[in-house]
């Protein structure tokens, strides 16, 4: 094995997948042409240039982080570049501040309150655009969504809508608290693989891809024939 | 239910992907189950063994209690309706819970027709034996379905009879010539248009998680690598030894389905599994799975 391999940038882009909307965000990498990996085990973190945590439930997600020791894996590899997006249980994992609860990875300053809305029956979609990221209107899936209250100095808001704030940046870490995987939407999983320093296809410059389906993660989980 | 929100409904279900929904009776258990890592909380007055052991009339339960657990937990909160009982329904949407099991572990109110779930806002889960049963579910409007295992038995032989069933049914779809599939729909009795879409998918539409019958971190992982989205357990916790050691396990063999090593470490030392119940043994006007067609 020659010594370049060891030396390698990292270049793959890989989704936690412990629990949640994995498959949505994986089949998003997928039309953007990246190269992506699952990410359950600690020897998966290897060359990953950026990691997705996906929606789901954040204690489970919590909890599977700590009892496979899996937590201060994902720190130390974000400590060596590793950029890292939380959308909706995601981004209440990496908060520093959790209303009422104990923060988990604690790597963005900012407060979030979990189930900001009410219950399923508030969850809602919407759209607005995100400066950043495009100058076409995003549409906007909240899910029994998280509100992020504050942010600290060196956050970046990307977009505050009313009260509260639904997306936010720093140097290494993205968060949404709407899920841009539910959506036929490329755009944001193509910010964030910008900011990984990755080079997603170039042809899908439209915010909104037109064969999108809610149904095209099931691409990946289909019944074994 | 318009269009927009019934894929909101789907795609909560596809947020829970992966994760173990536990049957609990009061807020005690409810945080325990939440502690461990549930992804949601079924509120239920009694699991589904002590339903079948005390007999009866079984329905949906103590508005109060349900709504007590509503306010101690911030995961999601299930709650069972009568099959055909549409104002139970009504009561859970005014209750604002996340999501209701039209279920046949409670005595059904109507023997003819379940619920027209398309007239609620609130997202509905439904039980089924096998693909037919499954898209007449969605054609009423469920936005998630789970296999219709033997509730209360810690039996899953059932619940992987049905997996089995939808699968083998799914294949059969998938390979067949597209003029084959009037007459399989007919005779399954599956809506003809939820048919071609399950044909083209090779899945069904919805979330799809197992019920009925799973006892151990290994039924859970059983279950999934069946080709279940997630898995619900009702009796298995509460009425095994350890509820807290036991609710822990299943929630990591579910997410470590496909890796023996990992199942392992979730199986040792949990104690007693609750007690088992074969099915031959039970009278046949006793099969919940029979309720609802």
């Amino acid at each position: 094995m020659s010594l370049h391999l060891f030396r390698h940038k990292p270049d793959l882009m890989g989704v936690l997948d412990l629990q949640g909307g994995v498959h949505e965000h994986l089949e998003h990498l997928e039309r953007l042409g990246l190269p992506y990996k699952r990410v359950k085990q600690a020897e998966d973190f290897t060359n990953l240039a950026g990691l997705i945590i996906p929606g789901g439930e954040s204690t489970c997600l919590a909890r599977l982080l700590n009892i496979f020791e899996l937590k201060d894996v994902m720190l130390q590899h974000h400590r060596r570049g590793m950029k890292i997006w939380g959308t909706c249980a995601g981004a209440i994992l990496l908060a520093d501040k959790v209303l009422g609860e104990k923060a988990c990875l604690g790597l963005i300053d900012m407060e979030i309150e979990r189930n900001g809305f009410g219950s399923q029956l508030d969850s809602f979609k919407s759209e607005a655009v995100i400066n950043a990221v495009s100058n076409d209107p995003i549409p906007l899936t909240f899910i029994r969504a998280p509100k992020i209250i504050r942010v600290g100095k060196d956050v970046h808001v990307l977009l505050q809508i009313d009260d509260y704030i639904a997306a936010a940046e720093s140097d290494s870490i993205l968060v949404t608290v709407f899920h841009p995987e539910l959506t036929g939407c490329l755009a944001l999983h193509r910010y964030f693989a910008l900011k990984c320093g990755l080079n997603p296809a170039a042809e899908n410059r439209s915010a909104v891809h037109k064969n999108w389906e809610n149904s095209s993660w099931m691409q990946l989980a289909r019944i074994a024939s | 239910m318009d269009a927009k929100r019934y894929e909101l409904n789907v795609q909560l279900a596809q947020m829970l992907k992966g994760g173990v929904i536990m049957d609990v009776t009061n807020v005690e258990q409810a945080k325990l189950a939440e502690e461990a890592g549930a992804v949601a909380v079924m509120a239920l007055e009694r699991v589904p063994s002590d339903i079948r052991k005390d007999g009866g009339v079984a329905r949906m339960s103590d508005p109060a209690m349900i709504a007590e657990i509503k306010k101690a937990v911030s995961i999601p909160v299930m709650a069972k309706a009568r099959i055909g009982h549409f104002v139970e329904a009504q009561l859970l949407e005014a209750l604002r819970i996340d999501y209701i099991d039209e279920s046949e572990v409670l005595t059904p109110a109507d023997e003819e027709c379940h619920i027209d779930k398309t007239k609620f806002s609130i997202p509905f889960v439904c039980g089924a034996r096998n693909l037919g049963e499954a898209l007449r579910r969605i054609g009423e409007g469920a936005a998630m379905i789970r296999t219709k295992g033997e509730a209360g038995t810690g039996n899953v032989v059932e619940a992987v009879r049905h997996m089995r069933a939808m699968n083998r049914e799914i294949r059969q779809l998938a390979q067949m010539p597209v003029e084959e599939v009037t007459g399989f729909a007919k005779n399954n009795g599956m809506p003809y248009e939820l048919a071609l879409r399950v044909k083209e998918l090779g899945r069904l539409p919805v979330v799809n998680f197992a019920a009925g019958g799973i006892a151990t971190p290994a039924d859970a992982a059983l279950m999934m690598q069946l080709g279940c989205d997630g898995v619900f357990v009702g009796s298995g916790i509460f009425k095994s030894a350890d509820p807290a050691l036991r609710a822990r396990a299943i929630v990591k063999a579910t997410a470590y389905f496909n890796d023996p090593q990992k199942v392992l470490e979730a199986s040792i030392g949990l104690g007693e599994a609750m007690p088992g119940l074969e099915i031959g043994q039970i009278p046949p006007e006793q099969i919940l799975a029979k309720r609802g067609w």
